[in-house]
Protein backbone atom coordinates (compact mmCIF):
# COMPACT_ATOMS: atom_id res chain seq x y z
CA UNK A 1 0.00 0.00 0.00
CA UNK A 2 1.29 2.90 -0.65
CA UNK A 3 2.20 6.30 1.76
CA UNK A 4 -0.76 8.21 1.98
CA UNK A 5 -0.43 11.47 -0.55
CA UNK A 6 -2.46 14.41 -1.46
CA UNK A 7 -1.07 16.13 -4.08
CA UNK A 8 -2.56 20.25 -3.91
CA UNK A 9 -2.85 23.00 -5.58
CA UNK A 10 -0.56 25.72 -6.24
CA UNK A 11 -1.87 28.23 -5.18
CA UNK A 12 -1.33 31.06 -8.35
CA UNK A 13 -4.72 29.58 -9.44
CA UNK A 14 -6.35 30.28 -6.64
CA UNK A 15 -7.61 33.16 -7.90
CA UNK A 16 -9.98 30.97 -10.60
CA UNK A 17 -12.00 28.80 -8.13
CA UNK A 18 -15.17 30.13 -9.09
CA UNK A 19 -14.68 29.05 -12.84
CA UNK A 20 -12.94 25.66 -12.44
CA UNK A 21 -13.74 22.58 -12.99
CA UNK A 22 -13.08 20.42 -9.92
CA UNK A 23 -11.37 17.15 -10.43
CA UNK A 24 -10.46 14.50 -8.30
CA UNK A 25 -7.79 12.22 -9.68
CA UNK A 26 -7.38 8.92 -7.80
CA UNK A 27 -4.18 6.51 -8.30
CA UNK A 28 -2.30 3.65 -6.82
CA UNK A 29 1.39 5.31 -8.08
CA UNK A 30 2.43 8.04 -6.42
CA UNK A 31 4.85 9.51 -9.67
CA UNK A 32 1.79 9.27 -12.10
CA UNK A 33 -0.28 10.68 -9.14
CA UNK A 34 2.35 13.41 -9.04
CA UNK A 35 2.13 13.85 -12.60
CA UNK A 36 -1.47 13.96 -12.85
CA UNK A 37 -1.63 16.72 -10.32
CA UNK A 38 1.26 18.94 -12.46
CA UNK A 39 -1.24 17.92 -15.20
CA UNK A 40 -4.60 18.93 -14.20
CA UNK A 41 -3.56 22.34 -12.10
CA UNK A 42 -1.83 23.08 -15.06
CA UNK A 43 -4.87 24.47 -16.87
CA UNK A 44 -6.68 27.52 -15.26
CA UNK A 45 -9.97 26.04 -15.47
CA UNK A 46 -9.10 22.72 -13.94
CA UNK A 47 -8.25 22.12 -10.13
CA UNK A 48 -6.93 18.95 -9.59
CA UNK A 49 -7.01 17.42 -6.36
CA UNK A 50 -5.19 14.26 -6.35
CA UNK A 51 -4.64 11.27 -3.95
CA UNK A 52 -3.30 7.80 -3.28
CA UNK A 53 -5.76 6.29 -1.44
CA UNK A 54 -9.69 5.76 -0.94
CA UNK A 55 -9.95 7.20 2.15
CA UNK A 56 -8.24 10.37 1.13
CA UNK A 57 -10.87 10.69 -2.08
CA UNK A 58 -14.03 9.93 -0.02
CA UNK A 59 -12.94 12.59 2.46
CA UNK A 60 -12.48 15.21 -0.36
CA UNK A 61 -15.85 14.33 -1.50
CA UNK A 62 -17.37 14.67 1.70
CA UNK A 63 -15.53 18.04 2.39
CA UNK A 64 -16.22 20.09 -1.10
CA UNK A 65 -18.04 19.84 -4.73
CA UNK A 66 -16.38 17.55 -6.72
CA UNK A 67 -17.39 17.77 -11.01
CA UNK A 68 -15.52 14.68 -12.02
CA UNK A 69 -13.99 11.66 -10.43
CA UNK A 70 -10.95 10.31 -12.67
CA UNK A 71 -10.18 6.42 -11.78
CA UNK A 72 -6.44 5.72 -12.55
CA UNK A 73 -3.92 3.27 -12.20
CA UNK A 74 -3.48 0.35 -9.73
CA UNK A 75 -6.79 0.37 -8.71
CA UNK A 76 -8.07 -3.34 -8.32
CA UNK A 77 -11.51 -4.78 -10.21
CA UNK A 78 -12.71 -5.21 -6.24
CA UNK A 79 -11.85 -2.02 -4.93
CA UNK A 80 -13.05 -0.27 -8.01
CA UNK A 81 -16.68 -1.28 -7.59
CA UNK A 82 -16.07 -0.44 -3.53
CA UNK A 83 -14.75 3.03 -3.91
CA UNK A 84 -17.54 3.71 -6.59
CA UNK A 85 -19.89 2.47 -4.23
CA UNK A 86 -18.49 4.44 -1.64
CA UNK A 87 -18.16 7.98 -3.52
CA UNK A 88 -21.87 7.57 -4.33
CA UNK A 89 -23.14 7.26 -1.28
CA UNK A 90 -21.66 10.30 -0.49
CA UNK A 91 -22.51 12.40 -3.87
CA UNK A 92 -25.29 9.96 -5.76
CA UNK A 93 -25.29 12.49 -8.89
CA UNK A 94 -21.03 12.13 -9.11
CA UNK A 95 -19.59 11.52 -12.60
CA UNK A 96 -16.79 8.99 -12.26
CA UNK A 97 -14.89 7.77 -15.32
CA UNK A 98 -12.13 6.12 -15.95
CA UNK A 99 -8.54 7.35 -16.87
CA UNK A 100 -6.09 5.49 -19.29
CA UNK A 101 -2.78 6.22 -19.83
CA UNK A 102 -1.33 8.31 -17.21
CA UNK A 103 -0.43 10.97 -19.28
CA UNK A 104 -1.80 14.24 -21.11
CA UNK A 105 -2.54 12.52 -24.40
CA UNK A 106 -6.18 10.79 -23.36
CA UNK A 107 -6.50 13.99 -20.51
CA UNK A 108 -8.27 16.73 -22.01
CA UNK A 109 -11.21 14.69 -24.39
CA UNK A 110 -11.47 12.05 -21.54
CA UNK A 111 -12.49 15.19 -19.12
CA UNK A 112 -14.14 17.29 -22.06
CA UNK A 113 -15.97 13.90 -23.45
CA UNK A 114 -17.22 13.23 -19.72
CA UNK A 115 -18.49 17.19 -18.90
CA UNK A 116 -19.98 17.55 -22.07
CA UNK B 1 -24.58 -4.67 -44.04
CA UNK B 2 -20.51 -3.02 -43.02
CA UNK B 3 -20.43 0.41 -42.05
CA UNK B 4 -17.50 2.42 -42.29
CA UNK B 5 -16.29 5.87 -41.10
CA UNK B 6 -14.01 7.56 -43.38
CA UNK B 7 -10.92 9.73 -42.12
CA UNK B 8 -9.12 12.34 -44.77
CA UNK B 9 -5.48 13.23 -43.94
CA UNK B 10 -6.48 16.38 -44.13
CA UNK B 11 -9.09 16.17 -41.27
CA UNK B 12 -6.16 15.26 -38.89
CA UNK B 13 -5.93 16.84 -35.53
CA UNK B 14 -2.27 18.87 -36.24
CA UNK B 15 -0.24 20.44 -33.69
CA UNK B 16 3.32 21.66 -34.41
CA UNK B 17 5.75 22.36 -31.57
CA UNK B 18 8.82 23.43 -33.71
CA UNK B 19 10.68 19.62 -33.19
CA UNK B 20 7.54 18.17 -33.28
CA UNK B 21 5.03 17.80 -35.72
CA UNK B 22 2.26 15.63 -34.99
CA UNK B 23 -0.89 14.56 -36.94
CA UNK B 24 -3.65 12.93 -34.16
CA UNK B 25 -6.24 11.00 -36.47
CA UNK B 26 -7.96 10.43 -32.87
CA UNK B 27 -8.30 13.51 -30.09
CA UNK B 28 -5.51 13.40 -28.10
CA UNK B 29 -3.66 16.08 -25.84
CA UNK B 30 -4.88 19.57 -27.22
CA UNK B 31 -7.01 18.20 -30.34
CA UNK B 32 -10.05 17.18 -29.18
CA UNK B 33 -12.65 16.30 -31.52
CA UNK B 34 -15.98 14.42 -30.00
CA UNK B 35 -16.35 12.47 -33.09
CA UNK B 36 -12.94 11.44 -33.45
CA UNK B 37 -12.55 9.40 -29.51
CA UNK B 38 -11.92 6.04 -30.79
CA UNK B 39 -12.37 3.51 -33.18
CA UNK B 40 -13.48 0.38 -30.96
CA UNK B 41 -10.35 -0.23 -28.65
CA UNK B 42 -7.85 1.69 -31.17
CA UNK B 43 -7.67 4.82 -29.03
CA UNK B 44 -4.20 6.95 -30.33
CA UNK B 45 -3.18 6.67 -34.01
CA UNK B 46 -0.44 9.73 -33.88
CA UNK B 47 1.79 10.31 -36.87
CA UNK B 48 4.63 12.03 -35.69
CA UNK B 49 7.77 13.78 -37.11
CA UNK B 50 10.79 14.32 -34.85
CA UNK B 51 13.65 16.46 -35.33
CA UNK B 52 17.28 14.97 -35.25
CA UNK B 53 18.08 14.63 -31.11
CA UNK B 54 14.45 15.46 -30.01
CA UNK B 55 12.11 13.88 -27.94
CA UNK B 56 10.14 13.21 -25.32
CA UNK B 57 11.52 13.02 -22.11
CA UNK B 58 10.60 10.63 -19.35
CA UNK B 59 6.70 10.48 -18.59
CA UNK B 60 4.53 7.42 -17.24
CA UNK B 61 1.88 5.78 -18.80
CA UNK B 62 -0.74 2.81 -17.39
CA UNK B 63 -2.96 0.59 -18.48
CA UNK B 64 -2.09 0.80 -22.49
CA UNK B 65 -0.89 -1.21 -25.05
CA UNK B 66 1.83 1.34 -27.03
CA UNK B 67 2.56 -0.16 -30.32
CA UNK B 68 5.69 2.28 -32.06
CA UNK B 69 6.27 1.70 -35.58
CA UNK B 70 9.13 3.71 -37.13
CA UNK B 71 8.47 4.62 -40.78
CA UNK B 72 11.71 6.52 -41.48
CA UNK B 73 15.02 7.03 -38.76
CA UNK B 74 15.15 5.25 -35.69
CA UNK B 75 14.19 5.80 -31.97
CA UNK B 76 16.41 5.42 -28.84
CA UNK B 77 13.83 4.20 -25.87
CA UNK B 78 14.68 3.93 -22.42
CA UNK B 79 12.29 2.67 -19.53
CA UNK B 80 11.75 2.32 -15.76
CA UNK B 81 11.62 -1.46 -16.05
CA UNK B 82 15.69 -0.87 -17.30
CA UNK B 83 14.91 -1.44 -21.18
CA UNK B 84 17.42 0.74 -23.41
CA UNK B 85 16.65 0.23 -27.22
CA UNK B 86 16.95 2.32 -30.14
CA UNK B 87 14.01 0.53 -32.83
CA UNK B 88 14.50 1.42 -35.71
CA UNK B 89 12.20 1.51 -39.54
CA UNK B 90 11.56 -2.73 -40.42
CA UNK B 91 10.85 -2.88 -36.70
CA UNK B 92 8.51 -2.56 -34.08
CA UNK B 93 8.07 -2.07 -30.44
CA UNK B 94 5.38 -2.60 -27.85
CA UNK B 95 4.83 -2.05 -24.62
CA UNK B 96 2.30 -2.79 -22.31
CA UNK B 97 2.15 -0.03 -19.35
CA UNK B 98 -0.48 -1.94 -17.27
CA UNK B 99 0.56 -0.75 -13.46
CA UNK B 100 2.30 1.95 -14.21
CA UNK B 101 5.88 2.51 -16.40
CA UNK B 102 7.81 5.23 -17.13
CA UNK B 103 9.95 5.67 -20.65
CA UNK B 104 11.45 8.49 -22.48
CA UNK B 105 11.57 7.88 -26.25
CA UNK B 106 14.15 10.63 -28.56
CA UNK B 107 15.13 10.44 -32.10
CA UNK B 108 18.41 8.18 -31.98
CA UNK B 109 20.29 10.54 -34.98
CA UNK B 110 21.20 13.83 -34.70
CA UNK B 111 20.72 14.87 -38.06
CA UNK B 112 18.01 12.87 -39.51
CA UNK B 113 14.26 13.58 -39.39
CA UNK B 114 12.45 10.47 -37.42
CA UNK B 115 8.68 9.80 -38.56
CA UNK B 116 7.29 7.31 -35.98
CA UNK B 117 3.46 5.94 -35.76
CA UNK B 118 2.76 5.61 -32.32
CA UNK B 119 -0.85 3.40 -31.64
CA UNK B 120 -2.55 3.15 -28.06
CA UNK B 121 -4.91 0.69 -28.03
CA UNK B 122 -6.98 -0.38 -24.41
CA UNK B 123 -5.87 -3.56 -22.76
CA UNK B 124 -8.45 -6.50 -22.23
CA UNK B 125 -7.54 -6.48 -18.93
CA UNK B 126 -6.26 -3.68 -16.03
CA UNK B 127 -3.13 -3.45 -13.91
CA UNK B 128 -1.27 -5.98 -15.38
CA UNK B 129 2.98 -6.36 -14.86
CA UNK B 130 4.48 -3.95 -17.24
CA UNK B 131 6.60 -5.81 -19.99
CA UNK B 132 8.11 -4.44 -23.22
CA UNK B 133 9.75 -6.00 -26.27
CA UNK B 134 10.47 -4.94 -29.83
CA UNK B 135 11.27 -7.24 -33.24
CA UNK B 136 13.23 -6.63 -35.96
CA UNK B 137 10.34 -7.77 -39.25
CA UNK B 138 10.76 -9.51 -42.08
CA UNK B 139 10.27 -7.00 -45.06
CA UNK B 140 10.14 -8.97 -47.77
CA UNK B 141 7.66 -10.88 -46.38
CA UNK B 142 5.28 -8.02 -46.70
CA UNK B 143 5.14 -7.81 -50.87
CA UNK B 144 1.64 -8.26 -51.72
CA UNK B 145 0.87 -9.57 -48.66
CA UNK B 146 -0.66 -8.42 -45.17
CA UNK B 147 2.23 -9.42 -42.86
CA UNK B 148 0.78 -9.92 -39.33
CA UNK B 149 3.01 -7.89 -37.02
CA UNK B 150 1.06 -7.94 -33.89
CA UNK B 151 -1.55 -10.26 -32.33
CA UNK B 152 -2.67 -11.41 -28.49
CA UNK B 153 -0.57 -14.57 -28.71
CA UNK B 154 3.18 -15.05 -27.49
CA UNK B 155 3.52 -17.78 -30.11
CA UNK B 156 2.28 -16.56 -33.19
CA UNK B 157 3.81 -14.07 -35.93
CA UNK B 158 4.86 -10.63 -35.12
CA UNK B 159 4.55 -8.79 -31.36
CA UNK B 160 1.92 -9.98 -29.15
CA UNK B 161 -0.23 -7.37 -26.65
CA UNK B 162 -2.99 -7.84 -24.09
CA UNK B 163 -5.55 -7.25 -26.35
CA UNK B 164 -7.88 -9.45 -29.28
CA UNK B 165 -6.27 -7.15 -31.64
CA UNK B 166 -4.49 -7.98 -34.86
CA UNK B 167 -2.15 -6.09 -37.23
CA UNK B 168 -0.63 -6.33 -40.51
CA UNK B 169 1.63 -4.23 -42.75
CA UNK B 170 1.58 -4.86 -46.25
CA UNK B 171 3.88 -3.14 -49.57
CA UNK B 172 1.86 -3.97 -53.13
CA UNK B 173 2.47 -3.62 -56.46
CA UNK B 174 -0.18 -1.56 -58.63
CA UNK B 175 -3.02 -3.60 -59.43
CA UNK B 176 -2.81 -5.73 -56.78
CA UNK B 177 -6.03 -7.11 -54.79
CA UNK B 178 -6.79 -9.21 -52.00
CA UNK B 179 -9.04 -9.71 -49.66
CA UNK B 180 -8.72 -9.63 -45.67
CA UNK B 181 -10.73 -11.52 -43.60
CA UNK B 182 -11.43 -10.11 -39.99
CA UNK B 183 -9.49 -12.05 -37.18
CA UNK B 184 -12.07 -12.44 -34.62
CA UNK B 185 -16.34 -11.70 -34.83
CA UNK B 186 -17.11 -8.34 -33.18
CA UNK B 187 -13.68 -7.04 -34.47
CA UNK B 188 -13.59 -4.15 -36.89
CA UNK B 189 -10.73 -2.88 -39.37
CA UNK B 190 -9.02 0.30 -38.99
CA UNK B 191 -6.86 0.83 -42.86
CA UNK B 192 -4.49 3.44 -42.25
CA UNK B 193 -2.60 4.52 -46.15
CA UNK B 194 1.49 4.84 -44.98
CA UNK B 195 1.86 5.69 -48.50
CA UNK B 196 0.61 5.70 -51.99
CA UNK B 197 -3.36 5.16 -53.00
CA UNK B 198 -5.70 2.08 -52.53
CA UNK B 199 -9.30 1.05 -52.84
CA UNK B 200 -10.91 -0.52 -49.89
CA UNK B 201 -14.65 -1.12 -49.99
CA UNK B 202 -14.86 0.84 -52.76
CA UNK B 203 -13.48 3.91 -50.88
CA UNK B 204 -10.25 5.49 -52.43
CA UNK B 205 -7.51 6.47 -49.59
CA UNK B 206 -4.52 8.64 -50.32
CA UNK B 207 -1.69 8.82 -48.44
CA UNK B 208 -2.46 8.75 -44.46
CA UNK B 209 -5.93 8.37 -44.95
CA UNK B 210 -8.07 6.36 -42.01
CA UNK B 211 -10.85 3.66 -43.06
CA UNK B 212 -12.78 2.14 -40.34
CA UNK B 213 -14.68 -0.59 -41.26
CA UNK B 214 -16.74 -2.93 -39.08
CA UNK B 215 -20.00 -5.05 -38.97
CA UNK B 216 -18.22 -7.36 -41.48
CA UNK B 217 -16.09 -10.49 -41.86
CA UNK B 218 -14.14 -9.23 -44.83
CA UNK B 219 -12.69 -5.97 -46.76
CA UNK B 220 -11.56 -6.15 -50.02
CA UNK B 221 -8.26 -3.82 -50.54
CA UNK B 222 -6.42 -2.75 -53.98
CA UNK B 223 -3.64 -1.15 -54.87
CA UNK B 224 -3.78 1.80 -56.97
CA UNK B 225 -0.52 2.84 -57.46
CA UNK B 226 2.73 1.08 -57.10
CA UNK B 227 4.52 0.68 -54.02
CA UNK B 228 1.12 0.98 -51.61
CA UNK B 229 1.67 0.56 -48.62
CA UNK B 230 -1.36 0.05 -45.77
CA UNK B 231 -1.21 -0.92 -42.25
CA UNK B 232 -4.59 -2.64 -41.30
CA UNK B 233 -5.65 -2.52 -37.43
CA UNK B 234 -7.78 -5.47 -36.47
CA UNK B 235 -9.60 -4.42 -33.06
CA UNK B 236 -12.21 -5.55 -31.07
CA UNK B 237 -14.61 -2.79 -31.61
CA UNK B 238 -16.09 -3.30 -27.73
CA UNK B 239 -14.37 -2.00 -24.94
CA UNK B 240 -13.68 -5.09 -22.60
Amino acid sequence: MNKPRRFSKPARFIGFENMQTTILYIGRDTEITAVMNRLLNARPEWKGLCVCTDEEAISICKEQHIDLVLLGNGIDPESETELKNKLLAVRPSLKIIQHYGGGSGLLYGEIMSALN
Amino acid sequence: MSQFILHKENTRGHANHGWLDAHHSFSFANYYNPERMHFGVLRVLNDDSIDGGMGFGSHPHDNMEIITIPLAGAIAHKDSMGNSAVIKNGEIQVMSAGTGVSHSEFNANADEQLNLLQIWLFPNKKNITPRYDQQTLDVAARHNNFQQILSPNADDAGVWIHQDAWFSLGKFDEGFETEYKIKKAGNGVYAFVINGEVTINGQVLSKRDGLGVWDTDSISFKANTAGAEVLLMDVPMELN
